[in-house]
């Protein structure tokens, strides 16, 4: 399906990541937003609230986020494509929700532009501190998917694709974007709306006597049914039969946590975007994601003109995380470079899924601002020093 | 590269003003730029600047590391900035503002009354920032007139375009007249 011209600013314009990340949503087909807003996502329910009434859509400033995180699940039930927009604080907050989400299989996106924290922290500088909240800040066992932009055009782009995903595997998506991207502005280019590929809502053509809520299809993820269509069904954030009824017992638990486990860890193949590049013949591979990664090229194209061998790995999708890849890259490599804005977060899994096979050094800064080239090149340099290969 | 910092205080429209020479840049121009804000919490009457980084290819590193141009409209944006001035850079300054001191004699400096043109040529200080975009094309270079004026258009409110090319054209001629 194609997107909506409606929805679609095709052309080119000058824009900050956060209003990108906006027109990325209404391309995708997003007609609701419930949000509290908060710095440095302000901007992108800002000019939501500004754009819906000629596109034709509801913008909903709610109490906090635990309002909005619960009321774009309502949307969603009703129709819509939604999502809603935070920072670290409001993330926090919005935990349980993304939880339910989850339990209920609802697909809607949650933006979260990353500042320092924790608590309050750096409301107005950039940080990547959220990234294993993203992953397991909700309680009990359960996959995300989440994205990391490094530019205003990669937040255009990925909210397309947060949004397609959500409705292809029944999900929450999580675009974790930073203050850095979010309030930088560079040229983005949006195409016609012919150009944009939309994944629709999967409904059910089952009578509402024959539909079953949570009755899976081949690819583990049920069909939603039409409201007001005359389908009666429950939802609940227990664990709960294919009708959705609460079946609180060890055999229910296991046949539906590990659906919503399985759905996307499965198709782990079709939700990991990486970019790659020079990576054959590599000694070191930077891996990186979000502003990180431009900073890392500049430091990968230092350690070329001292004439490193060195390829780099940019994670578009952090959640589900690259095991494969990762494991692969390890038995070619002497180290693998992971410069990040947190005190180290990514850089575990990277050291789970190397398995030992080369050496992993985390690069950490606190946020606030990003790394300076130098620092990444250095631990370049040492990695083709060191290493286990 | 080249790395340009608007400052001044806020109020004085700077963001707009890197926004449009940004926009002339990577809009109208074979070239990326990237424009960073960086605001505290305050808001009108405190130190404020924009961060321009203009391109060939791609820009890596987001913020500057130093300026090739600065830009300043209060004393107190000249005072924090002028140190990250590169000794072969341009200041280009409110002149009624600002009292440039301590500069490497290196460093070209373009002044212009920027706040006075704009209440006795439009009637309002608030073009000041436009004046300023019209002047920096002029005496740096930095984005072609044509190109300027066209992101000027696309920068401000439909209804207030007229008035604000007029204030780029005021801020230009002043430059090719006193600096040419």
């Amino acid at each position: 399906m194609k997107a909506d011209p409606k929805g679609v600013m095709t052309g080119t314009h000058y824009l900050d990541g956060d209003h990108a990340a906006c027109e990325g949503a209404l391309a995708a087909g997003c007609r609701y937003v419930a949000g509290y807003p908060i710095t440095p996502s302000t901007e992108v329910v800002e000019r939501f609230a500004g754009r819906i009434p000629c596109v034709g859509g509801i913008f909903m400033q709610m109490e906090d986020e635990i309002a909005s995180s619960i009321a774009i699940q309502g949307a969603v039930w009703a129709g819509a494509k939604a999502m809603t927009v935070t920072s670290g604080p409001g993330f926090s907050l919005m935990m349980e929700h993304i939880g339910l989400a989850i339990m209920t299989e609802v697909p809607c996106v949650f933006i979260n532009v990353q500042r320092g924290g924790p608590s309050t922290g750096l409301p107005t500088l950039p940080a990547q501190s959220d990234m294993m909240q993203a992953r397991w800040g909700s309680h009990g066992d359960y996959e995300v998917i989440a994205l990391c932009p490094n530019s205003p055009q990669e937040c255009f782009d990925l909210m397309i694709t947060a949004f397609n995903m959500s409705e292809r595997f029944r999900t929450p998506v999580m675009v974790m974007m930073d203050e850095c991207v979010g309030h930088m502005t560079e040229r983005v280019v949006i195409p016609k709306a012919e150009e944009i590929e939309i994944v629709p809502r999967k409904y059910t053509k089952k009578t509402p006597a024959e539909y079953k809520a949570y009755l899976p299809n081949d690819n583990l993820v049920p069909e939603m049914a039409e409201m007001g269509k005359g389908y009666n069904f429950h939802i609940t954030g227990l664990t709960h039969d294919e009708k959705g009824y609460p079946a609180m017992n060890e055999e229910s638990q296991k046949k539906l946590v590990s659906r919503l486990i399985n759905k996307i860890q499965n198709y782990k193949k079709e939700i990991i975007l990486i970019e790659k590049d020079g990576l054959d013949n590599a000694d070191v591979a930077v891996l990186s994601y979000g502003i990180t990664s431009r900073v890392a090229e500049k430091a990968i194209i230092d350690a070329k003109a001292k004439g490193i061998k060195v390829g780099k790995a940019r994670l578009k999708t952090v959640w589900p995380f690259a095991d494969e890849f990762i494991l692969e890259l390890s038995k070619k490599v002497k180290a693998i470079v992971v410069p990040e804005l947190n005190a180290g977060q990514v850089v575990r899994e990277v050291e789970r899924a190397a398995k030992g096979n080369c050496e992993v050094i985390s690069v950490p800064h606190l946020g606030g601002g990003v790394h300076r080239p130098e620092v990444i090149l250095d631990a370049i340099v040492k990695g083709a020093q060191g290493g286990k290969r | 590269m080249i790395e340009l910092r608007i400052s001044g205080y806020g109020g004085q429209g700077v963001i707009l003003c890197g926004m449009t020479i940004g926009r002339a840049a990577a809009l109208f121009e074979d070239q990326y730029s990237s424009l960073s804000q960086s605001f505290g919490p305050e808001a009108r009457g405190s130190a404020c600047s924009a961060q321009v980084i203009i391109d060939k290819s791609q820009i890596l590193y987001p913020y500057l590391t130093g300026s090739d141009i600065l830009v300043a409209m209060s004393q107190e944006a000249f005072r924090k900035f002028s140190p990250e001035l590169r000794p072969n850079g341009m200041l280009v300054y409110e002149s009624e503002l600002v009292k440039p001191e301590g500069l490497p004699p290196t460093v070209k400096a373009f002044g212009i009354p920027a706040t006075r043109i704009a209440e006795e040529g439009l009637g309002r200080s608030l073009f000041l920032n436009v004046i300023m975009v019209g002047f920096i094309s002029a005496v740096t270079g930095v984005v072609k007139q044509d190109n300027a004026r066209k992101a000027v258009s696309q920068s401000v409110p439909e209804h207030t375009i007229e008035k604000n090319l007029k204030a780029f054209d005021l801020g230009y001629e002043y430059g090719k007249k006193h600096f040419a």
